[in-house]
């Protein structure tokens, strides 16, 4: 043997722990996220995440720009929730401004976030039955998002970033066949909605590969800050919609999905569960929208009085919360986003100890995480 | 005896839940009609993007080689990463004035996030967007296009008329 | 017989005839064996090439795809530009790679699944060779392509590829008992291990048939411990895409990689072979007692024509399972395997017994 090949020692770490690299370059962690594993065999016995690798300074960046082009900044975070990113920092403004929008806006953007809530736990789902190798998934769940994405194409011209909102109100009225097409895709996806039961979550290796991996217990979840379905799978209560509701949320009447045992098969459920509870509030304002402008009177600058101000939305995958100070001029003096997935992901170090590497990549998936949204 | 019963229970349900999801696959499998790709080149002819699909930048011009670009410099303000470069040029008129005029309005596609902005806040609606989505190029530079097209000149007339045109 | 219009065995005599009048005893063997080698080869590239491009077409209508549809007609050329494609790529050295086993691991997988096609009788008279222990031969021969994939992932100095083969390696070794016993139970049946006089013995009906529901059975535990044996469908954790990028093959390139592609397909093509010889009649037409009619027409359908229709439903029913489930997780396949597979196929052969000291089979 020449010395080049008795390399094996390599392999081990300090206290015999066989290190491994997940990521940056990795298909189960949805972007350029690294998770450092110690392993003993298939157990993990240590996550350490590192971030950062896709990181744009989105907040500084934000300092040196005027309030309606921040808004196209927020896309790009968690570029599957786009419109309740642009919505939070235009609910920002707004109530600094202390400007009444139209109602007409508030029904379209409750609306077209309930829309951008279902795309998103439809690529969540087909993104997660990946993960656990079930291909199929990956296209059925597409191909119903691709109506959902079609229909906003109808409206605003793009299917993923939007840079719809502008403070006071929308960019330009929604399309005519708008509501139309939403209740065409509201029959055609309540008929589909059951497919994924029957191909996946009645699945006997699906339910055994998720139930009881990745405990996340209430108190954890609070501490940590996950939010969203991955907190509410855990019993964490903490839908502001439901809580603090902005929009048109106070309106329409729905349940907050919650359920108490906190493991992978719990935030997979909610998340389902969601999905139905997003048609049902579409189907309470679809056919409502109330006539009357797109947007409120606004000056052509936009200057928010000196102060600090603090927003929060719930994005598909938890709060998202906007922390604005500003000196008066027409940039902010500083901006900050405080996003979900970034609390999200951390708790992968608490709770991926223990488990076995395709626990792990379970465990990711039902997180949920979008890796941009996490560097920002 | 429970134990028994319960561990060839297991099997049936496990094997049942198997055998739902391979009804929906099956099912695909024999309605190909429910096939959703989208042959792209083939279809290019039969191809329409919605009116409102954000492709690129444009500037309208009639058929006289009018635009409306005032040359004013607001979308070159309210663009957030400079995609956007507008040169001017003072030259003297019929009246024998001089008048700022629109020289060229410069475009870097390569740059462009689609927010929107220039085309919203144009004062006088010189700026649509277009629905060609086909910029590939060999060549970064092809990406930079000057918008307003040569020897084209402004379009004198009442606003609210321009605004009924682009509608 | 009535089988008899469709038979090679004079055919392969006349050929081995004619070569010993016209060569030396040695050289003649040589020549014979060349022929089978060659035939076998192009036989092997050409159903490798055309599983990968019937999976892909299957899997793509399961997902409401169109699959591979540029290259020729409906995309079947595909395949061929793949393999060009992959014989013109670069093979990428690894540095601190054990080279000799690096580059020994895709020829073991390779030859592994090469062994296992000599058994398999494609009709009457049209194998390579006729092993009185065939049944023995075909499951000690398959079972060896797990060094490969253990080598591979052994040899590449890749953590994931590590443990990609261990966790095949502790997969296999599992899954072997219950792939024997499943095959036990029809050997019982038939009274020989002889795939040849396997097949013979179906003449009037297939075992799934006439062995009544443990031979069902049998089937359907022969046909998941074989997929669990060949890597694949909802059993693939040596590659697992998702959890070890691509698990042992990851530092694999080119024609090397090329290599374990086929012999996974050629692994399937066998077991489903295996599963046809066994039991679903082989070549053997479709017959039931008392239909006379319907039972010559179907014997006048030539036995490659069966032999391959039963393979590709087979092989259609492996790539369903595959696009279907979810991976299963390591320790799940052992539980399934020795908690679930292993107890029935015991209890199933204890059945088959009974049911043959009873003769209540037909």
């Amino acid at each position: 043997m020449s010395t080049e090949t008795s390399t094996l020692n390599l392999f081990i770490g300090e206290n015999d722990e066989y290190i491994i690299n997940m990521g940056p370059q990795h298909p189960s962690t949805h972007g350029v996220l690294r998770l450092e594993l110690a392993l003993k065999g298939e157990l993990v016995e240590r996550v350490v995440p590192h971030v950062g690798y896709i990181h744009r300074g989105i907040e500084k960046m934000s300092e040196k720009l005027p309030y309606p082009q921040i808004i196209h900044l927020t896309d790009r975070m968690d570029y599957l929730s786009a419109l309740m990113n642009n919505e939070a920092v235009c609910l920002a403004a707004e109530s600094a401004l202390q400007v009444e929008v139209p109602e007409r806006v508030k029904y379209v953007r409750t609306i077209l976030a309930e829309l951008q809530r279902l795309a998103s736990h439809q690529l969540w789902w087909c993104a997660f039955g990946m993960d656990l190798g079930a291909l199929t998934t990956f296209f059925y769940g597409l191909r119903d998002r691709e109506k959902i994405l079609d229909i906003f194409e109808e409206s605003f011209g793009s299917r993923l970033l939007h840079s719809y909102y502008l403070p006071g109100g929308l960019m330009h009225d929604i399309h005519p066949n708008f509501q139309k097409r939403v209740k065409e895709f509201l029959k055609y996806f309540r008929k589909k909605l059951p497919e994924y039961d029957q191909l996946l979550t009645g699945n006997v290796i699906f339910q055994n590969r998720v139930k009881g991996i990745g405990l996340l217990s209430k108190e954890d979840a609070i501490s940590y800050g996950v939010t969203g379905p991955s907190g509410r799978g855990s019993g964490f209560a903490c839908d502001v919609r439901k809580h603090q509701p902005y929009s048109a949320y106070d309106k329409v009447e729905f349940t907050e999905c919650l359920h108490t045992d906190g493991d992978t098969w719990a935030r997979y459920k909610v998340r389902v569960q969601e999905m139905w509870e997003s048609m049902h509030i579409i189907e309470q304002l679809i056919d409502n929208i109330p006539e009357g402008d797109y947007t409120a009177k606004m000056k052509a600058i936009i200057k928010l009085p000196a102060g600090e101000y603090f927003q929060r939305v719930e994005t598909a995958r938890g709060e998202l919360a906007v922390y604005i100070v500003s000196d008066g001029n027409k940039t902010p003096y500083r901006i900050h986003f405080r996003t979900p997935n970034f609390s999200n992901m951390f708790v992968m170090s608490k709770i991926g100890v223990g488990c076995k590497i395709a626990d792990l990549v379970a465990l990711g998936g039902s997180l949920d995480l979008v890796i941009p949204d996490i560097d920002r | 005896m429970n134990v028994i019963i319960n561990y060839f229970k297991d099997i049936f349900q496990g094997v049942w839940s198997l055998i739902q999801g391979m009804r929906v696959t099956g099912y695909y499998f024999f309605h190909p009609r429910q096939i959703v790709t989208q042959q792209y080149p083939e279809n290019r002819d039969k191809l329409v993007m919605f009116e409102r699909f954000k492709g690129e930048v444009i500037m309208p011009h009639d058929e006289n080689n009018q635009h409306r670009c005032t040359g004013c410099g607001i979308c070159e303000i309210n663009c957030p990463n400079g995609s956007i470069e507008i040169l001017t040029e003072t030259v003297i008129n019929e009246e024998g004035k001089k008048e700022k005029r629109i020289d060229k309005h410069i475009y870097h596609l390569s740059m462009c996030t689609f927010c929107g902005l220039c085309v919203k806040t144009c004062p006088s609606d010189a700026l649509a967007w277009g629905n060609e989505f086909e910029h590939a190029v060999y060549d970064r530079h092809k990406l930079t296009k000057v918008l307003n097209q040569p020897g084209s000149s402004l379009k004198k007339e009442p606003k609210s008329t321009a605004k009924e045109i682009k509608a | 017989m009535r089988f008899d219009i469709y038979d090679f065995t004079s055919f392969t005599q006349d050929i081995d005839r004619l070569l010993q009048e016209n060569l030396t005893p040695f050289w003649a063997t040589v020549a014979e064996l060349t022929i089978v080698g060659v035939v076998i080869l192009a036989f092997y590239a050409l159903v490798g090439l055309f599983l990968v491009y019937a999976e892909r077409k299957v899997c793509a209508f399961m997902q409401n795809r169109l699959g591979p549809n540029r290259v020729g007609p409906f995309g079947i050329f595909q395949t061929i530009a793949d393999l060009i494609k992959l014989l013109m790529k670069e093979l990428i050295p690894i540095k601190h790679a054990d080279k000799i086993l690096f580059n020994l691991a895709p020829f073991i997988v390779i030859i592994a699944s090469f062994m296992a096609i000599a058994a398999i009788p494609f009709a009457r008279g049209l194998h390579a060779i006729d092993l009185n222990i065939g049944v023995f031969y075909v499951f000690a021969v398959s079972s060896m392509g797990v060094i490969g994939i253990l080598l591979a992932g052994w040899s590449s100095n890749n953590k994931y590829s590590l443990i990609g083969a261990m966790r095949s390696g502790a997969m296999v070794v599992s899954y072997e008992l219950s792939v024997g016993l499943s095959l036990l139970s029809i050997v019982i049946f038939a009274g020989t291990m002889q795939l040849s006089g396997i097949v013979e013995s179906q003449a009037d009906g297939w075992w799934i048939f006439k062995g009544h529901i443990p031979a069902f059975i049998a089937f359907l535990l022969f046909i998941t411990a074989s997929t669990a044996e060949t890597n694949r469908g909802p059993f693939d954790l040596a590659e697992a895409e998702s959890e070890l990028t691509a698990g042992f093959h990851t530092e694999y390139s080119g024609i090397r990689f090329a290599f374990f592609f086929l012999a996974e397909y050629m692994n399937m093509f066998i077991v489903a072979s295996i599963a046809v010889t066994i039991f679903l009649g082989g070549w053997m037409p479709l017959q039931f007692g008392g239909l006379e009619g319907f039972n010559t027409v179907m014997a006048y359908i030539p036995p490659l024509v069966w032999f391959f229709l039963k393979v590709a439903f087979v092989i259609y029913l492996m790539m369903w399972f595959k696009w279907t489930f979810p991976r299963l997780r390591i320790d799940q396949i052992l539980t399934l395997e020795w908690k679930y597979l292993l107890p029935l196929s015991l209890i199933n052969t204890v059945l088959i017994a009974l049911v043959v000291l009873l003769g209540w089979h037909f």
